[in-house]
């Protein structure tokens, strides 16, 4: 593939992938100290220098880090110099994955550097996280993550979509996957544990914990160069809901149905899925929107279950989704990413192989 | 390469005051992008994608209000991003905007870009005790002001150059309704006579405090043919990012912002911007940032850039336009001064600048820049569709 090409015809890749080991604390570490090894690996495993990088995106939120303009020090990791061409969005990794997939198709860039961070540590995640609410009406109640978390859960047991047993076996299931994931946090047997806010008991809400990632786009041939089995980007989509909890029916998810078909999920079976469903209850919406039966392999990785690291925990999942297919132990996968209370906002790609 | 040709044929904007206590967050974007969607003449529902872009989110105390926002601004089912790349966040989310229909990702594209400082104290959120590092100096003002002085050393500029920015900015705003400070009593001695406060720079030659918002309707080729009023067509931009202290960095004149117009002259087919370029909508929040920008956008050379601001060239009535609006000097609702400087850029060359229109412009250049002069965000447009 060429530049000449019109665009829009662009086949866009994954073409490597690297993550922190996430972990509950980091203290010891500044948020550049812990991105830069994994900037370092995704750059190794391409043989790319900063110089070769057309286009630079980051995500990040500085209501985690506590203070403003907190990316602007995560740029002198990048070694930003002579000047780069660069943007960031103050969200999940997983949109700024999406907006250099938008700039490759503009045919202004063929590689892209994507990454993002984020600490929980240093605060309250659960307190932090009621400052995203509306400002006016309802982050002065203070209803924090998991409380809003369990509303949803509890809609959906009313409508018998599920039960307390089986979102525990959802969590279970996650952690028992992410013993082969030496990145998660959590991993093995994990016990069950107490409610936390009814219905949901600590085994069914994720840890709480600092990591990052990053990841390697490439355009056509150059992606071939650069990966032995490249996943390719087939479509991606993202879609935003209504803030108002009261305006939802929290037990749907219309905003992953739309990004899936807009992605084309529905074109072939995807044999692999992860899922950005930092509670258990919200794997059971998304495998019902996403019309996922027993067939694919959800969350091989544990999901965000085993490991949640706020504003890069959507981009791992495409991530992991890519991985799996540079191994070759995926043809055709899934990856989702949520942001916002109750699953607001949420993007969708389909990731493929070339065939074998 | 055939990229979608990328058209402006809507801009709103909220009268730019200290606090506008009488709109919440969302009714301030949202008054925005209704006069952005009535100057088009297009209704929510023809808006396939919203890219909102802000500084940080301290300013207002709101942790990513972009998902609150969501209902306001006609997102739901909708995809919608949030940009942040410090002061230069207006341009870039513009510029992200503007990529979705080069991509033809979308065909319609809202944008728009708030600050409503009036929630929360900006110097404050700029402000957080962070271990370890130098605190920026007393706000922005103390942080430029040692590389004006380095600007007025190396170009032996007369100190009376950065007053005249500011009077005529000041004046310009005038003629701008939309504008912050309209200080009908302005004079040369009155801004020349106000306290000093980061030495060299006075009050007067300081930016406000605004609450504000902006908002732009891109679309392609199709969506032009459509428009009800004259369109500005994109006809280049860029973004450059570059470490805010290192060895070695030129504050006065940063490579980025010289990589960064060098990309758009690049795309636009411009080689002596100087000639070809008829007005510029330039990020000044200090005055003397005027001729420093003259000299980093190629406008002037080295050193020469107050030359020209003395001798009038940059006056509304002038040779080069600069800040015909009034400029960040007049109004600063920070995230969205960036694209005020694009939207202002693409009403000159639809001609519906108002009073304050630069007669037969018909290239202009928006210019935004953020963090300690870091990043850089640009476009040029024009009145006529771009070549290729």
């Amino acid at each position: 593939m060429t530049r000449e090409e019109a665009p829009g015809d662009r086949d866009i890749a994954v073409v490597a992938f690297a993550q922190t080991d996430h972990r509950r604390t980091s203290e010891e570490l500044s948020e550049v100290e812990m991105l830069m090894p994994v900037l370092h690996e995704v750059m190794a495993s391409t043989g790319l220098k900063t110089a070769d990088i057309d286009f630079t995106c980051s995500g990040s939120s500085d209501y985690l880090a506590g203070r403003a303009f907190s990316f602007t020090l995560a740029l002198d990791g990048v070694g930003a110099w002579p000047p780069i061409s660069e943007s960031h969005v103050e969200m999940d990794g997983a949109w700024a994955l999406y907006e250099a997939w938008v700039k490759l198709r503009t045919g202004d860039a063929d590689t892209a550097l994507v990454y993002s961070y984020g600490k929980s540590s240093p605060g309250s995640v659960r307190d932090v996280l009621t400052r995203q609410l509306d400002p006016y009406y309802l982050a002065p109640l203070w209803p924090d993550s998991v409380a809003l978390a369990a509303l949803q859960a509890q809609a959906l047991i009313d409508t018998g979509a599920t039960d307390e047993p089986a979102l525990a076996a959802i969590g279970a299931r996650s952690r028992a996957d992410a013993a082969a994931n030496p990145h998660a946090q959590l991993r093995g047997s994990v016990p069950q544990g107490e409610y936390l806010v009814r219905p949901l008991r600590t085994g069914d809400c994720p840890p709480i914990g600092d990591g990052a990632a990053a990841v390697v786009l490439a355009a056509g041939e150059r992606a071939r160069e650069l990966c032995d089995r490249p996943a390719w980007i087939r479509g991606i989509d993202h879609r935003v809901e209504a803030h108002g909890i009261g305006v939802r029916d929290l037990t749907d998810s219309p905003s992953t149905r739309i990004a899936a078909e807009r992605a084309g999920v529905h074109e072939r079976p995807v044999d692999t899925a992860e899922l950005h469903a930092p509670f258990s209850s919200q794997e059971v919406i998304l495998r019902k929107v996403l019309g996922l039966d027993e067939s694919v392999c959800v969350n091989p990785s544990g999901g965000a279950s085993a490991a949640n690291p706020i504003m890069a925990a959507g981009l791992i999942r495409i991530g992991e989704a890519a991985a799996r297919i540079h191994r070759g132990e995926s043809d055709r996968a899934l990856a989702h990413a949520t942001s916002g209370p109750c699953l607001q906002q949420n993007l969708v790609a389909v990731l493929e192989g070339d065939p074998r | 390469m055939s990229k979608e040709p990328v058209a402006v044929v809507g801009v709103g904007q909220t009268k730019h005051v200290a606090a506008r206590r009488d709109v919440s967050i969302a009714g301030l974007v949202r008054e925005a992008a209704r006069r952005a969607l009535d100057d088009a003449e297009l209704s929510w529902a023809d808006i396939e994608a919203v890219v909102i872009g802000k500084a940080p989110d301290f300013f207002e105390g709101v942790m990513m209000p972009e998902l609150y926002l969501a209902d306001a601004l006609g997102a739901v089912g909708k995809p919608m991003m949030r940009v942040h790349t410090a002061g230069s966040v207006g341009g870039s989310t513009a510029l992200v905007a503007a990529s979705l229909v080069a991509a033809r990702v979308h065909g319609t594209v809202l944008t728009l870009a708030f600050e409503k400082q009036s929630e929360s104290n900006a110097m404050w959120g700029l402000s957080l005790p962070i271990p370890f590092q130098q605190p920026l100096l007393a706000g922005a003002g103390g942080f430029f002001a040692p590389h004006v002085r380095a600007y007025m050393r190396r170009s032996g500029a007369p100190d009376t150059v950065g007053s005249l920015v500011a009077y005529k900015n000041r004046r310009n705003a005038l003629k701008n309704p939309y504008a912050h400070l309209h200080e009908h009593d302005i004079t040369l001695e009155k801004v020349q006579a106000s306290p000093m406060l980061w030495d060299p720079i006075r009050y007067s030659e300081t930016c406000p405090s605004s609450d504000g918002a902006v908002a732009m309707v891109l679309t392609d080729r199709a969506g032009a043919a459509r428009a009800p009023r004259p369109v500005a067509w994109m006809h280049g931009g860029a973004m450059r990012s570059e470490p805010t202290l290192f060895a070695g960095k030129d504050s006065v004149s940063p490579r980025a912002g010289r990589d960064c117009a060098a990309d758009v002259y690049r795309q636009a087919g411009i080689v002596d911007p100087r000639r070809e370029i008829d007005a510029v909508e330039m990020y000044v929040p200090f005055s003397w940032y005027e001729p420093m920008w003259l000299e980093n956008l190629g406008f002037a050379a080295e050193g020469e850039g107050w030359k020209l601001t003395e001798s009038g060239v940059t006056e509304l009535d002038g040779d080069l336009p600069v800040d015909m609006s009034g400029g960040v000097l007049s109004t600063n609702p920070i995230g969205a001064s960036g694209m005020i400087r694009f939207a202002e850029a693409a009403l000159q060359v639809r001609g519906l600048a108002g009073e304050h229109q630069v007669e037969g412009a018909r290239r202009v250049l928006g210019h935004a820049y953020g963090g300690g002069s870091q990043f850089f965000s640009m476009w040029l447009v024009g009145a006529e569709p771009p070549a290729s």
